[in-house]
């Protein structure tokens, strides 16, 4: 098997020091000033080792020295090193050349060490063409694109070989955090798209009737609950996300995957629109209802104020929390493991409005109720 | 543990092949003879009784095969099979697979069983109706419901008939517009969430919480629009819920119905019923709780009860007794009408009624503390393997099975639920079955040892989890490699499951399928 092996020298050292991430030549060289030290070569040495078994099996190609190059030999491997890069001074180019070279070379997985920044540059180099899984490493961990840990994802890696059958891939979430803003202590998470992680197969599958739709399936579902729903002359704002491009898709608009749509009477009347847009919009006719369909974004479950922050406390107000539809699969809530679902708008009074409980549509018919938190 | 010693074993192993390609031109089961002459003229040509249209122009394009082979054929796939009475199976929960006694197949062999028809007068049906209406008394006992039919075919056909009677009780009050919503919990049996959409209701799930169904989360939905509560109890993780007469009293404050489910009440059998728990109807799976009993082994009865107040909406017919004679009742103008062809599976009604009979009313409590007991042992003896953790309610008690969880194991071996699974029938037993759909717990599993299990069943068993775990740890190729003693090793793509171009039901689809590739 080939894997291409990236690591994030720098990533996670912001981390230590309270800087909440990494990227950025001055951000890094405060952190140094401040005395952090590199995370990524130990967890890439961890998850090296523990892939010794099929060591003599695995075709590894990495980029120079601190970028992969070291860390595969000091696990013991003799990988084939691609490319260049200044050592001590690496930048995301660097990573978005590694993972293209990468590519070129045929590879059946990218295993990167990093954090939101790095899986972000490989996003943009690959898209999802190629499977890929990350070795948690950076301060910015929002994205679903890693292992729990090193030796796990080195577990997921000989399976991924040795047993095909156990690992099915799947799309993650690429977030990452605008970090000029979170040092502001303003959180604004971004939607960037979607990587193919193997995923060990596990939450959904082998139920006793057979085996479980794929998630394609509960989208459709979840699609026919919305439109069978949708009312004339009323606005219908379309948040971010996989689950609710499905309705667009099923509705043949050409929405967005990424922003913020704008459906009225099945037309689509504005398209990635700012929060400034979606109040004019809304300005356009006062008394129209308005509706807004969101589903939970990342990991960590947000239903506002990650990867949506167009749909802003003055966009809630104005639509009312009673004319939210919240749209999820089932895996989806149950990847949350019984955490709440989130509300961070930035305007306390509103996420408090939320608490308590809130019905999911989670197919055709079918709605789930659960627990929503600030 | 000491003193097991686990089964060598190895199942039989046939390159067989698919019946449809077997045969030769020519050859033949069985030459039927001739009808006899006064018959043939009175009958005339049989391929006259069949109208024109539904005569088949072709002859269907079955493979040409004698008695001999077909018998060789599937003796030879059924040994390459593991049934519930060659080895332990205790995997299997939720479905309750004890041991059937025998002699109750006798009794469904019998010339008043076997030669009878369900078109013969009633009068001369008595004696089986005597058995079902007796059999109706025993479990209004044993539930508190008022009334039970036994049309229906299964459990999820009985959840399917509750929401039928839910949807023609609320119709009848002027209510049917509005209530629109069906509640159930995320542990209970999946089917208390489809039967109730397929009979036109959303479907409400409430999220568990540290194991037990959230009452808060009911609360907070419970409305003018709820029609019916569907859910079980003990769930399916074996945890039974102490505040369920406080879900039914949230419920019917609304002024919906609560359906309470007991496919399996193996553990509840002259301890708890569903009446003292504040619900309207019930069913019980007469294959599982009473024996008749589950599996591919025999057919289903889903025997369904209600309360007074949703007796008359019951399918027709009822079993009703005057004096000393038992009627079909039709003439009931409230009901949701039939559901299904006759009086329901009545073998499994004869099998239920000897069961219960057999027991009588100490051993039917006897039966569900000796369930209760066998499950704390087993408890007791997996909760020792490193790698199996029970998750939620800590410290609580199960009742009759547990769902149990290897993510410990997977995260120390990379190897979870799956792999342990494919490793446990090279012991000769069952593999064991993981959950219903959605897997919240991780890695599951859910043993149930039934009254039937001895404790060196349960030793067994246990002791078989034990050492896959161990391999697990010291071996890991004998577990990704497992099974190894079975006619069919491994799947060898388990995602063309969900690739509906890649399996086929029927042979005609398989041909279709095969070669549009």
């Amino acid at each position: 098997m080939k894997i291409g092996l990236i690591v994030n020298p720098v990533a996670g050292m912001g981390g230590r020091v309270g800087l909440k991430g990494s990227d950025g030549e001055e951000i890094h060289k405060k952190a140094l000033a401040l005395g952090a030290q590199p995370v990524s070569p130990k967890r890439t040495i961890a998850a090296l080792e523990a892939l010794q078994e099929i060591r003599e099996e695995i075709q590894l190609f990495t980029y120079p020295k601190e970028m992969g190059g070291e860390e595969a030999e000091a696990a013991g491997f003799k990988p084939e090193v691609l490319g260049s890069i200044i050592s001590g001074k690496t930048r995301p180019e660097d990573t978005i050349l590694a993972a293209r070279d990468m590519a070129a070379r045929g590879v059946d997985l990218i295993l990167f060490t990093g954090g939101d920044g790095t899986a972000r540059n490989i996003y943009d180099a690959i898209a999802d063409k190629i499977p890929v899984l990350g070795i948690p490493g950076g301060v910015k961990i929002h994205s679903g694109v890693y292992a729990a840990n090193p030796e796990k994802a080195a577990r997921l890696i000989i399976e991924f070989m040795k047993n095909p059958a156990g690992i099915s891939l799947r799309s993650a979430e690429v977030m990452d955090i605008d970090e000029d803003l979170i040092r502001q202590d303003r959180v604004s998470a971004r939607l960037y798209g979607y990587l193919t992680v193997p995923h060990r197969k596990g939450l959904n599958q082998a139920s006793k009737a057979g085996s479980d739709p794929s998630d394609a399936v509960h989208h459709d579902g979840i699609a026919m609950e919305v439109i069978n729903g949708m009312e004339k002359d009323t606005l219908y704002l379309f948040a971010p996300g996989t689950t609710t491009k499905a309705v667009t898709d099923k509705l043949e608009l050409p929405g967005t995957l990424l922003g913020i749509d704008a459906v009225k009477n099945r037309i689509l009347v504005g398209k990635d629109l700012c929060e400034e847009r979606i109040l004019s919009l809304m300005a356009e006719n006062p008394k129209e209802p308005c509706k807004i369909i969101v589903t939970i974004i990342g990991k960590q479950g947000y239903l506002f104020g990650r990867g949506n922050q167009q749909l802003s406390p003055a966009v809630i107000r104005r639509v009312g929390k009673e004319n939210l539809l919240v749209i999820a699969t089932q895996n989806k809530l149950l990847s949350l493991e019984n955490e709440p679902i989130l509300v961070d708008t930035g305007d306390p009074e509103l996420d408090k409005s939320f608490e308590g409980y809130i019905p999911v549509i989670i197919g055709m018919g079918k709605r789930m109720v659960y627990p929503v938190s600030r | 543990m000491k003193g097991i010693k686990l089964r060598r074993y190895h199942a039989p192993k046939y390159d067989e092949p698919i019946i449809m390609e077997m045969g030769v031109k020519g050859q033949r089961g069985i030459l039927v003879p001739p009808a006899e002459k006064k018959i043939a003229e009175a009958v005339g040509p049989a391929a006259d009784i069949l109208p024109k249209k539904a005569q088949r122009q072709t002859p269907p394009r079955l493979p040409e095969i004698d008695q001999y082979h077909v018998l060789m054929h599937f003796l030879r796939l059924s040994q390459m099979t593991l049934g519930m009475e060659t080895g332990i199976d205790i995997g299997e929960g939720t479905c309750t697979m004890k041991y059937s006694p025998k002699v109750h197949e006798e009794l469904i062999r019998l010339s008043q069983m076997v030669d009878v028809h369900p078109l013969q007068p009633e009068s001369t049906l008595q004696g089986i109706l005597q058995i079902a209406h007796e059999l109706e008394s025993f479990l209004k006992a044993i539930s508190g419901m008022d009334a039970f039919t036994f049309q229906t075919g299964g459990g999820a056909h009985a959840t399917y008939v509750n929401a039928c009677v839910t949807r023609k009780y609320h119709q009848e009050r002027g209510e049917l517009g509005k209530r629109t919503e069906v509640i159930t919990t995320q542990f209970t049996h999946p089917c208390n969430a489809a039967t109730p959409a397929t009979a036109g209701f959303k479907v409400i799930i409430l999220p568990q919480k540290n194991g037990y169904p959230d009452l808060e989360a009911l609360k907070s939905i419970v409305s003018e629009r709820t029609a019916a509560l569907h859910m079980t109890n003990p769930e399916d993780t074996g945890i039974f819920n102490p505040l369920v007469d406080e879900f039914t009293r949230v419920v019917h404050a609304a002024g919906g119905l609560c359906f309470y489910d007991q496919a399996n009440a193996n553990g509840l059998l002259g301890i708890a019923r569903a009446r003292d728990a504040g619900f309207d109807a019930c069913h019980f799976n007469l294959h599982k709780t009473f024996s008749s009993p589950h599996g591919c082994e025999g057919p289903a009865a889903g025997a369904y009860g209600v309360t007074e107040k949703l007796l008359p909406y019951l399918p027709v017919p009822l079993i009703t007794k005057e004096g000393d004679k038992y009627h079909l009742d039709y003439d009931r103008p409230r009901s949701i009408g039939k559901v299904r062809s006759f009086y329901g599976n009545l073998e499994c009604i004869v099998k239920a009624y000897a069961w219960i009979r057999s027991m009588g009313p100490e051993g039917l409590r006897t039966v569900a503390e000796t369930a209760i007991l066998n499950n704390q042992y087993l408890d007791h003896l997996l909760l020792k393997i490193k790698g199996v953790s029970r998750p939620f309610a800590e410290g609580k008690p199960r009742f009759e099975q547990i769902r149990y969880s290897l993510q410990n194991l997977l995260d120390e071996t990379g190897f979870g639920t799956h792999e342990i699974q494919n490793r446990m029938v090279d012991f000769g037993i069952q593999s064991y079955w993981l959950s219903h759909h959605p897997f919240v717990v991780p890695e599951p599993f859910t043993p149930e040892p039934c009254e039937t299990y001895s404790k060196e069943d349960i030793e067994y068993w246990a002791t078989a989890i034990e050492q896959a775990c161990k391999e697990a740890r010291e071996n890991p190729d004998m577990i990704r490699n497992a099974p190894h003693s079975q006619a069919v090793h491994k799947i060898k793509d388990f995602n063309q499951a969900e690739d509906a171009d890649r399996w086929a039901i029927t042979w005609r689809v398989y041909q279709k399928k095969k070669n549009k590739r």
